[in-house]
């Protein structure tokens, strides 16, 4: 990184970081990171929603401190610098969580101080909030950490539909009491599919939503294709 | 774009997939009858109805994969899959188990893969392993293997069963009554619980080896792999090192703990090993493919079907030894690579 390129400060598109972070590099479906409790705490919706929203929070807070003091650090030592304040962040959110999310701080456990080594974060800090403003370095952590919150969600809901029937299940852990009659049971007198629930459930639903998303692109490359070849066609 | 090679020879041969395929289904047919008889109809609507459920799988893959159809379907190798996930499934399982099963089996495990020739997992071992997996209940309920005493379903009774559930014919206690432990699951509780082989083996219902239908169903199919083999269909020497090693392993425990654990007749003519060692471990795709390999891939096989059924928490071991060893193929194939002719020992 040369000093004229940290100066340049083009005007940022907040419409393409949004649509960056939501689809087209979508943490979890197209750049793959954090994989690691993508695929092992989703097997319930709840479950996928606490641990997206902690991701997400560490994120926004890590994209903005280290965008804020990027100026001040030498790049020889910026990696164990971001590894110093992720984690402290994560530190931090692990024992918000630990007072007043126990229940669910419970269920996900050790996934929670693994936030630290989740490659999306420090993914981020290095592709992007270390070389631009704070403002859009909290934009693009906000949008990451929501792309990545949606991938999780509908893993989760996809998991915990097939794997055993219901959707939201054990809501009052994070909501509170009154969310307790959140679950939604979607086939009644269902046995139960274990498989969805075990890893190997998350690694094939994991692999439809990357392949459903290929084929959503597909789709759109071709609309798109189109109308442009319709363009000629039409100054002839 | 594809490169056409063929192996030497490169004299004619009359052989093809499907005739190969045709050849491991009459080879089946013994074990099938041996089964019917012991198993009632329920073997039949399984076979039958898991024919019908993966033909339209592959059709369905087929069509969504634009490949050609006919072509595909006469290789038979959907039917085989389809026959070869029936006989391992209880009979008068449910018929979504089949639905299940074989959704991962054909469309999972071999299409997704990219079809006949490129699945590295055996596909009705998959199928297996997803539904013993998840549903421990329905895929440990054989029902008892005795012809005469009455209880045997009917065919109206079994079709009623499969389709409707047996709470539409039995009451839960009726069920249990109909329904038994194989012999290999209830051996291993027995010796669980502090009770010696020998003695275990003595008591009613375990015939000469090892539970009276399942040394039989062993031998019919032990009878159909030595067809197999005759044929040169298969290899001598998956079956042979897997087999031996599965012996020799029972002889060694056996000898440094006396009568506590299985004997090595009782793991050669118990669950699916005879079905295992000709049917399934020597699945030309997915098995290894190197003279050496298939030497190991075998013995592993055995051990692993002893490791798993002696210290593990399943009945059989079967489809799990088949699918750890799938996954080791590519390196033992890696390793066993034959010298080449001409070419002096060591690579050099």
């Amino acid at each position: 990184m040369t000093e004229e390129q940290e100066k340049q400060s083009p005007t940022v598109d907040y419409l393409q970081l949004t649509k960056d972070g939501l689809w087209y590099n979508n943490p979890g479906l197209v750049q793959l990171l954090g994989l690691c409790p993508l695929l092992a705490v989703t097997n319930n919706v709840v479950n996928g929603i606490g641990l997206g929203i902690a991701t997400l929070v560490t994120l926004v807070i890590s994209n903005a401190s280290i965008s804020f003091s990027r100026n001040w650090v030498r790049k020889e030592i910026r990696i164990p610098f971001y590894v110093l304040v992720i984690a402290s962040n994560v530190t931090v959110i692990d024992l918000l969580m630990n007072a007043w999310l126990a229940q669910l701080h419970l269920v996900l456990g050790i996934f929670i101080p693994l936030i630290v080594t989740n490659c999306a974060i420090i993914g981020r800090a290095e592709a992007y909030a270390s070389r631009n403003d704070m403002l859009p370095a909290i934009v693009d952590g906000i949008m990451m950490g929501i792309g990545f919150m949606l991938v999780l969600v509908a893993l989760s809901a996809i998991r915990e539909i097939i794997g055993s029937g219901t959707l939201f299940i054990n809501a009052e852990v994070m909501f509170g009491e009154a969310a307790k009659n959140l679950t939604v049971t979607v086939f009644d007198d269902y046995k139960g599919f274990l498989l969805a629930i075990l890893p190997p459930g998350a690694f094939l639903g994991m692999g439809f939503l990357i392949a459903f998303k290929n084929i959503v692109d597909k789709q759109l490359a071709k609309r798109k294709k189109n109308s442009l070849s319709a363009i000629p066609v039409i100054v002839k | 774009m594809e490169f056409k090679t063929d192996n030497s020879p490169f004299t004619g041969s009359t052989s093809n997939i499907g005739s190969v395929m045709r050849q491991v289904l009459y080879a089946l047919i013994p074990g099938v009858l041996v089964m019917f008889y012991f198993y009632g109809w329920g073997v039949l609507i399984n076979i039958v109805l898991a024919i019908i459920i993966a033909v339209s799988f592959e059709v369905l893959s087929l069509w969504l994969r634009k490949r050609p159809i006919k072509p595909f379907l006469a290789d038979y190798s959907a039917i085989v899959t389809a026959c070869l996930f029936a006989l391992s499934i209880p009979p008068l399982a449910p018929w979504w188990i089949l639905m299940v099963g074989l959704f991962f089996a054909i469309v999972i495990a071999k299409h997704l893969y990219g079809g006949l020739g490129y699945n590295p997992f055996n596909p009705a071992m998959v199928g297996f392993a997803v539904l013993i997996v998840s549903f421990p209940l329905e895929m440990t309920q054989w029902i008892r293997p005795e012809f005469s005493n009455g209880l045997m379903p009917s065919l109206t009774d079994s079709l009623r069963i499969v389709f409707n559930g047996f709470e539409s014919l039995y009451s839960l206690n009726q069920w249990d009554a109909v329904t038994m432990a194989t012999p290999l699951d209830d051996m291993k509780t027995e010796l669980k619980s502090g009770h010696y082989f020998s003695e275990v083996i003595r008591t009613n219902g375990y015939g000469f080896v090892s539970g009276k239908a399942w040394e039989l169903v062993s031998l019919a199919y032990l009878g159909g792999g030595l067809w197999l083999l005759y044929k040169g269909i298969i290899n001598w020497r998956i079956p042979v090192s897997l087999l031996l090693t599965l012996a020799i392993v029972a002889i060694i425990v056996g000898w440094l703990e006396p009568d506590t654990k299985q004997s090595s007749l009782f793991h050669l003519f118990s669950g699916a090993t005879m079905l295992g060692a000709f049917f399934i471990a020597t699945d030309p795709v997915s098995a290894s493919t190197t003279p050496r390999g298939q030497l190991f891939y075998g013995a592993s096989i055995g051990f692993f079907i002893y490791v798993i059924r002696t210290w593990g928490n399943y009945p059989d071991a079967v489809a799990f030894s088949v699918l750890i060893m799938n996954m080791s193929v590519p390196m033992i194939d890696y390793f066993t690579q034959p010298r080449v002719f001409g070419a002096k020992s060591g690579g050099k």
